[in-house]
C-alpha cells in the first residue's frame, strides 16, 4: 500500500482545519471590534 | 491571574500578543511540517506513515489541553468569579473542538495503512471521540445559556466544563487500562523512545500549533469582550 496518499491526506486535513479556525477567529474578532468601535464613535 | 481581571489591562497585552503568537506559530509550524515531510528518515516499522505523527500528536495534545483550560477557567469563574474566565472558556471551546477533530481525522487516516482499519472502538480512540462530543455539548450549552439570559457567565456551562475534565485522565491512561490497538506512550517528561532523527520536527509542530491555538483563543476572547461592550452599550441606550 502506497503510504503517501495517507500522509498527504492527514496533513491536508490538519492544515485546512487549522487555517479555517484561524480565519474564522480573525474574522469574528475584526467584526466584533469594528462594531464596538463604530458604537463608541457614534456615542461621541 | 488576577492581574488580568481588568479587561482593559488584558486587552493591552492580548492585542500585541496575538500578532506575535501568529507569526511565531506559523514559522515554527512551517519548519516542523517541511522538516517532517522531507528531512526525516522513514520509520523502520511504520515507514513513511510515521510522518503523520507531526500533525497528529500536537492535535491530540491541544484537544486535551483545551479542555484542561476550560476546566481551569471554570474553577476561576466558580471560585474567584474572575471576570474573564467565562469569556476564556467560550473562546477555548471551538479551538479545542477543532484540534480534537483534527486528531480524530489524522488518527483515522494513520490507522488505515498501519492497523488496516479506519476506526476501532479502542480505549484511546473512543475517549477522544467522547472529548469531541463534550466540546460540542459545551459550545451548545454556552450558546443556549447566552440566548436564554443574555449572560455570558452561565454557571451550568462552567460546571459542565469542570465535570467533563474527568475524561482527561481516562484519555491519558486509556492506553494502559485497555491494551488494544493504539500504541502506548512514546514521549513522557522523563524522555522519549523515538529516535532523535525522527523526533526533532515534533518539537517545532508542537510549539507551532500551540502558539497558533493560543492566537486563536486570544482572537476569540477579544471578539467576546468586544461583543460584551456592544451589548452593554445597547442595554444602557435602551434603558435611557
Amino acid at each position: 500500500m502506497n503510504p503517501w496518499p495517507f500522509v498527504i491526506a492527514a496533513y491536508a486535513a490538519s492544515l485546512v482545519g487549522t487555517a479555517a479556525l484561524l480565519i474564522a477567529s480573525f474574522a469574528s474578532m475584526r467584526r466584533a471590534e469594528a462594531e464596538a468601535g463604530k458604537l463608541r464613535r457614534d456615542d461621541r | 491571574m488576577h492581574a488580568f481581571a481588568n479587561p482593559a489591562r488584558f486587552l493591552g497585552i492580548a492585542r500585541p500578543a496575538t500578532g506575535w503568537l501568529l507569526v511565531l506559530g506559523l514559522a515554527l509550524a512551517v519548519v516542523g511540517v517541511v522538516g517532517g515531510l522531507t528531512l526525516t528518515p522513514p520509520d523502520y516499522l511504520q515507514g513513511e506513515t510515521v510522518r503523520i505523527m507531526y500533525v497528529h500528536v500536537p492535535a491530540a495534545w491541544l484537544g486535551m489541553a483545551g479542555w484542561a483550560g476550560i476546566a481551569a477557567a471554570a474553577i476561576s469563574q466558580l471560585v474567584w468569579r474572575h471576570p474573564l474566565a467565562a469569556v476564556a472558556g467560550r473562546a477555548i471551546a471551538p479551538c479545542g473542538a477543532t484540534f480534537t477533530a483534527i486528531c480524530l481525522v489524522s488518527g483515522s487516516i494513520w490507522g488505515r495503512p498501519t492497523w488496516g482499519t479506519w476506526w476501532e472502538w479502542d480505549g484511546r480512540l473512543t475517549s477522544m471521540l467522547i472529548l469531541f462530543f463534550l466540546y460540542l455539548g459545551y459550545i451548545a450549552l454556552a450558546a443556549a445559556e447566552a440566548d436564554r439570559g443574555g449572560s455570558a457567565e452561565g454557571r451550568i456551562t462552567a460546571i459542565f466544563g469542570l465535570v467533563g475534565a474527568i475524561n482527561l485522565p481516562i484519555i491519558h491512561y486509556s492506553v494502559l487500562w485497555w491494551r488494544t490497538l493504539h500504541q502506548g506512550q512514546s514521549i513522557s517528561l522523563s524522555g522519549s523512545t523515538i529516535a532523535p532523527s525522527i523526533l526533532w520536527p515534533l518539537g517545532f509542530t508542537f510549539f507551532g500549533f500551540t502558539f497558533l491555538f493560543a492566537a486563536a483563543v486570544l482572537m476569540r476572547m477579544r471578539a467576546g469582550l468586544a461583543r460584551a461592550r456592544v451589548e452593554a452599550r445597547l442595554r444602557r441606550a435602551s434603558a435611557q
